[in-house]
């Protein structure tokens, strides 16, 4: 909402010394928040002249300028050169002098041009700011100001002094959409006299009754589209008036164009009181009013020239003729005030917030008028409002009031609300007084009578239709006396337990990649369908409606594309050796199980416990994952060290890394996976359950997508890894015993996976073996063909006594035999 | 037998000197067992000595056996002697050999990160957990009953058409992406036993394009306290400590009056951060006020009995008024290089 300074000084007191900055902090206090300032940033010396004689000069360019002679109220005229033909000798006009700047910032200077010294500059409407009108120069008589002295100081007389502060109304106070509220506020918060806007006019009954029916067949959650509805009408304006530069000047900068003199006048008045009105030409209206909902494909041609087909839910304004207006939206275009009409009916009636708020988001009308509707109307406004602009025709348009027209108001009394004086105080925390209460009370309009249980009956005005509970109304006592009473009290709460188990291990999981040498990113969850597909065939994945981005308009099911987009973008940034992470939310609907539910709840009850079950079903899984992506080189060359490529390791290592920072064992096993490269590829499980897969990217796939030929990824179920994980360690005493080492070189198939191998080892030599590992795979000579040899270090121990080579040797044999049943191990000499 | 030597005091004395001029002349352990081997080894004189002594008679064996003992021993500490001197050398050779320019060592380790937002939102629960407060968690992917609904969003009011959400498909069944961390307040409340003191961090989205201050994936942190008596005090109270915690004992708070359907009174709030880029001043933080009486119904709470307070701040702008980052860019792309400046700390 915009305000400018002389139409709020109009309804409120301002000081003397009034800035811009001092209205934007009172109504912060009270609940603006401060947006913006708008100003005409035009200035002096710009003076009324009048054009005394001037010449038509024909150009080589083919354009014709008026050289010419133009009062300014100086002792000599001065020469102009002006290239608009749309004036006569005699008009006043506005001449901007040497000195004078114009919004752009256009400073104005003497200057030579067509063969001339041109000594200032005859404006148009859109160089001094007043609109887009740039036909021609601005005429005074045009806006019906020719009887202006020559020389005066045309910026004060067009208004062009005057500005306005733009501050942001919440939605539940509609009221404040409007000169009437801004200022009732202003008031509220510096103490300033207040003069009520609504009650400066004098509304007259008509006399002759215009037919208005509501018939609203399909009132939209029980309340009937319109519940108050006046209509007025003058006779014999002449619409073609200028509007007065006041008016265009005030317009102007609350945002609105000047149009016409009857669309002004409606304009002015719904930004002046808060409730639209609309005119019609009232000899284009055939019979009465029918505000009806609209007939299934029922068409209307609204004023912008579009026709909107519409739904049943949208309110109509009807005629004999049928649909003539979206109810509270925007007017239609066959009852529109035109050039020729000479007699006005004026609506000014109440609609149902909820009705307009859907029809203008249907058919994406937000029009200044809907917007007060959705917010709520003065039910109490109408007849106040069409009298506001019946008195502007008759002033403004030289009309006539008529007898004829018609006043209906079936809305409810506001309800009272039951209220405590002690009850700010109980959710405030703040030491109000009685009287502070009470005062904040009637500032904002109630009517307070005792009742017999102590208790207060707080009746709100019409206009705060959002005061509906006690509560509404300690806000109020809290708002009026201010926030800053508000003490600090640190609350206690009840002993707490920490963050959960799955928290820290999140953190651990986090801090010991990172401390492992990946730099943490948080990549973006939306994804291309194509990406989907190309790490999960077949998957189904959320769809965005309205996603920024078509291209990416799905919820990632994996880590993997994001972290390749950030590779990407790093690499392009010249960043060419990559390790990073990310731990977040994937987005898992299931194939074929339709998500979301049909209906919703109502708020304010708590559904019952099957109506909670089937919600928190209907929403996809959404588990957390843990991702990594490593490039280039995992350690670069240093002074005698080789360059250490990243690849398939470095995924597998933050596998470790992860399994040591959530206790929880994974086994590496071999896997496939689409985008993978076939040969190197892991499949990775806790006991039986798959929680990820690690791999190199398909070297293909990377060029495709101007990667570098490795690139090594890694994904888990960082949940699973987390509920597997074990709760704490179980240790067992150290056994201190001399150790007996040996090494076993075993002959297998070269397909036989070594860490296979190693398990059987492993199983086959019993609880003397304490730790075995593979320490060599070596394919050649002395090796059968299609064979390998694997060496594994074993270290036996007993916890009894010290172990004689015969029993390692025992032991690592049963390893070795074990090997050999299952994958025809032998013993290499 | 006649070339056998014969154990006199002018035999021993030459071997020993022998033996001691060998000793000194030796420069290296190579040298030392050289010489060891010829002066004191099997074969050596003093040995051949030695060995004679069991021969001799036994009036003589005790005298003998004292003369080259006595040279043996002389013989040895010099060399102990001459060794310690060796190895001392040769070790500190060695060091010098083995010395490293310690600028210029190879690592074997890579240096990681973690992002800033992680820190802060590890920070913000920290601080909470300190109070006693639980860390709550909700969906992403989110019913819209639990987004708006619950928080007294009506279907049809103008703010719930404010919050610029993402929609998924169909759109008839009621899911939308989290607009605010404030679903967590609903599922707190349903989840435990009262009192609750529960704040979440998480990531949220509006439809915002991506811009130096605005992207359309972000993160907020939000607290709910719902108690007997609890008051807006109190609320200020808890924003006071939670502004000192992360902006230095300067901060403060203000609240401005602002409307949020799931507050009554509502307030915006502001922080004064001393240390602020550009100098001092009030920064816009977030949203916060009394829990709506319909909010607490919809948990199935009974408002006359429990009332409390909630807040919610955005962390990204948090973190960039607090360091003084400029362009929402740096934080969601990527880039390594924005981790990497705060490692491990934020």
């Amino acid at each position: 909402m915009r305000v400018p300074l002389s139409w709020l000084g109009e309804w409120v007191d301002l000081p003397e010394d009034v800035s811009l900055e001092s209205v934007h902090e009172a109504l912060v206090r009270v609940g603006f928040e401060e947006e913006d300032v708008h100003l005409f940033e035009v200035s002096g010396p710009v003076v009324v002249g009048q054009v005394l004689a001037f010449t038509p000069e024909p150009q080589s360019n083919g354009k014709t300028i008026n050289w010419c002679q133009v009062d300014v109220g100086e002792a000599e005229p001065r020469g102009i050169v002006c290239g608009a033909h749309n004036f006569a000798v005699g008009d006043k006009v506005v001449v901007t002098l040497p000195g004078a700047v114009l919004p752009g910032p256009f400073p104005i200077a003497a200057r030579t041009t067509y063969g001339h010294t041109s000594d200032g500059m005859i404006a148009s409407a859109r160089e001094l700011g007043l609109g887009e009108e740039h036909d021609g120069i601005l005429r005074l008589a045009a806006l019906g100001l020719d009887d202006a002295p020559v020389g005066a100081d045309a910026i004060h007389l067009l208004g062009l002094d005057d500005a306005a502060v733009e501050i942001n109304v919440t939605p539940d106070r509609g009221y404040a959409i409007s000169i009437r509220g801004v200022a009732r506020e202003y008031s509220h918060s510096t103490g300033a006299a207040f003069r009520d806007p609504a009650l400066a006019v004098s509304p007259r009954e008509p006399v002759e009754i215009f037919p208005v029916k509501v018939d609203d067949r399909a009132p939209i959650r029980g309340t009937l589209g319109s519940r108050a509805f006046a209509t007025r009408v003058v006779r014999g304006v002449d619409v073609t008036r200028p509007t007065p530069p006041w008016m265009v000047a005030r317009l102007t900068l609350a945002g609105v164009r000047s149009i016409s003199l009857p669309v002004d006048i409606t304009n002015y008045v719904m930004f002046e009181l808060g409730q639209p009105t609309h005119g019609y030409d009232l000899a284009k209206l055939r019979g009465g009013f029918v505000v009806r909902r609209a007939e299934a494909g029922e068409k209307l041609e609204t004023l912008d020239g579009v026709v909107r087909t519409l739904s049943t839910e949208d309110l109509l304004i009807t005629d004999d003729s049928g649909p003539i207006g979206l109810a509270g939206v925007m007017g239609g275009a066959t009852t529109e005030i035109s050039e020729t009409t000479t007699d006005i009916l004026i609506e000014a009636a109440n609609f149902d917030p909820v009705s307009i708020a859907r029809t203008a988001r249907r058919h994406k009308l937000p029009s200044e008028a809907s917007k007060r509707f959705e917010r709520g109307v003065d039910p109490k406004l109408g007849p106040v409002a069409a009298q506001r602009v019946v008195d502007l025709l008759v002033e403004l348009a030289g009309g006539t009031a008529d007898p004829l027209g018609s006043v209906d108001n079936q809305y409810p009394e506001p309800a009272p609300i039951a209220f405590s004086m002690s009850h700010p105080a109980e959710i405030i925390g703040a030491d109000y007084t009685l009287s502070e209460v009470r005062n904040a009370l009637d500032l904002i309009g109630t009517t307070c009578r005792a009742a017999e249980d102590g208790m207060l009956q707080v009746t709100p005005p019409s206009w705060r239709p959002d005061l509906t509970d006690a509560v509404t109304l300690v806000e109020e006592v809290a708002r009026i006396v201010g926030y800053d009473r508000i003490p600090a009290v640190l609350p206690i709460a009840p002993p707490g337990r920490g963050l959960t188990r799955a928290q820290t291990a999140r953190r651990r999981a986090a801090a010991t990649l990172a401390a492992a040498g990946s730099t943490e990113v948080l990549a973006s969850p939306f994804t291309s369908a194509s990406m989907v597909e190309l790490f999960e065939p077949g998957a189904t994945a959320v769809r965005l409606a309205n996603p920024l981005d078509p291209q990416n308009g799905v919820l990632r099911r994996s880590l993997l594309p994001g972290l390749i987009e950030v590779a990407r973008r790093n690499l392009s940034r010249g960043m060419t050796d990559l390790a990073v992470f990310e731990i977040g939310a994937v987005f898992l609907p299931e194939n074929g199980v339709m998500v979301g539910t049909d209906t919703i709840p109502v708020g304010a009850a708590r559904p019952d416990d099957a109506t909670l079950a089937v919600m928190n079903a209907s929403i996809p899984a959404q588990p957390m994952h843990v991702g990594g992506l490593f490039l280039g080189d995992a350690l670069a060359k240093q002074p005698g060290a080789v360059a250490v490529p990243a690849g398939i390791t470095d995924a597998l290592d933050a596998v470790r890394q992860l399994a040591l920072a959530l206790a929880v064992d994974i086994a590496i096993g071999t896997g496939s996976h689409p985008a993978l490269h076939p040969g190197r590829t892991a499949e990775l499980r806790v006991g039986d359950r798959v929680v990820g897969i690690a791999g190199e990217l398909l070297p293909s796939l990377a060029d495709e997508l101007d990667l570098p030929r490795v690139v090594a990824l890694v994904e888990l179920d960082l949940d699973a890894l987390i509920e597997l994980g074990a709760l704490q360690a179980t240790p067992t005493a150290i056994d201190t015993l001399p150790a007996a080492t040996q090494d076993l070189s075993l002959v297998v198939p070269r397909e036989i996976p070594a860490g296979e191998v190693l398990a059987a080892v492993v199983e086959g030599a019993g609880e003397l073996l304490e730790d075995a590992r593979l320490v060599d795979d070596y394919r050649g000579t002395g090796i059968p063909a299609g064979r390998k040899s694997l060496t594994f270090a074993m270290r036996f121990r007993a916890p009894d006594r010290t172990l004689t080579a015969a029993e390692a040797s025992e032991a690592k044999l049963s390893g070795a035999a074990r090997a050999g049943e299952l994958f025809g191990a032998t013993v290499r000499e | 037998m006649s070339d056998a030597p014969q154990i006199t005091e002018n035999a021993v004395d030459a071997a020993v000197e022998a033996a001691l001029a060998a000793i000194a002349a030796a420069g290296d352990s190579a040298a030392l067992k050289v010489v060891r081997a010829a002066h004191s080894a099997e074969g050596s004189p003093l040995a051949n000595f030695n060995a004679l002594i069991r021969d001799l008679p036994g009036d003589q064996k005790a005298a003998a056996g004292k003369l080259v003992g006595g040279a043996r021993a002389q013989v040895n500490a010099a060399f102990a002697a001459q060794e310690s001197v060796i190895l001392a050398a040769e070790e500190s050779a060695k060091l010098e050999a083995e010395a490293l320019d310690v600028t210029a060592v190879p690592t074997r380790w890579r240096a990681g990160a973690r992002h800033p937002l992680s820190l802060l939102m590890e920070q913000m629960s920290d601080l909470f957990i300190s109070m006693g407060w639980e860390i709550g968690e909700g969906p992403e992917l989110e019913h819209e009953w639990f987004n708006f609904d619950a928080l007294n969003f009506d279907e049809d009011h103008p703010a719930r058409a404010m919050q610029d959400t993402f929609y998924v498909e169909p759109v008839e069944r009621h899911l939308v992406m989290r607009t605010h961390t404030s679903p967590v307040q609903i599922r707190s409340l349903l989840a435990r036993p009262l009192p609750v003191y529960v704040a979440a961090v998480g990531r949220v989205y509006r439809t915002d394009e991506l811009d130096a201050t605005h992207t359309p994936v972000f993160h907020q942190i939000e607290g709910i306290a719902i108690d007997k008596g609890l008051t807006m005090a109190n609320l200020r109270g808890t924003l006071e400590h939670m502004a000192h915690a992360l902006f230095g004992a300067g901060a403060q708070i203000r609240l401005r009056p602002n409307y949020f359907p799931f507050t009554e009174p509502s307030a915006e709030m502001d922080v004064w951060v001393e240390n602020a880029k550009g100098g001092a001043r009030w920064i816009e933080w977030g949203g916060c006020g009394m829990v709506n009486p319909n909010v607490l119904r919809s948990a199935g709470i009974d408002p006359d009995e429990y009332q409390g307070f909630a807040f919610g701040m955005g962390i990204d702008r948090t973190l960039m008024f607090r360091n003084g980052l400029t362009d929402m860019h740096d934080i969601v792309e990527g880039d390594v290089r924005f981790s990497r400046q705060f490692g491990m700390v934020v």
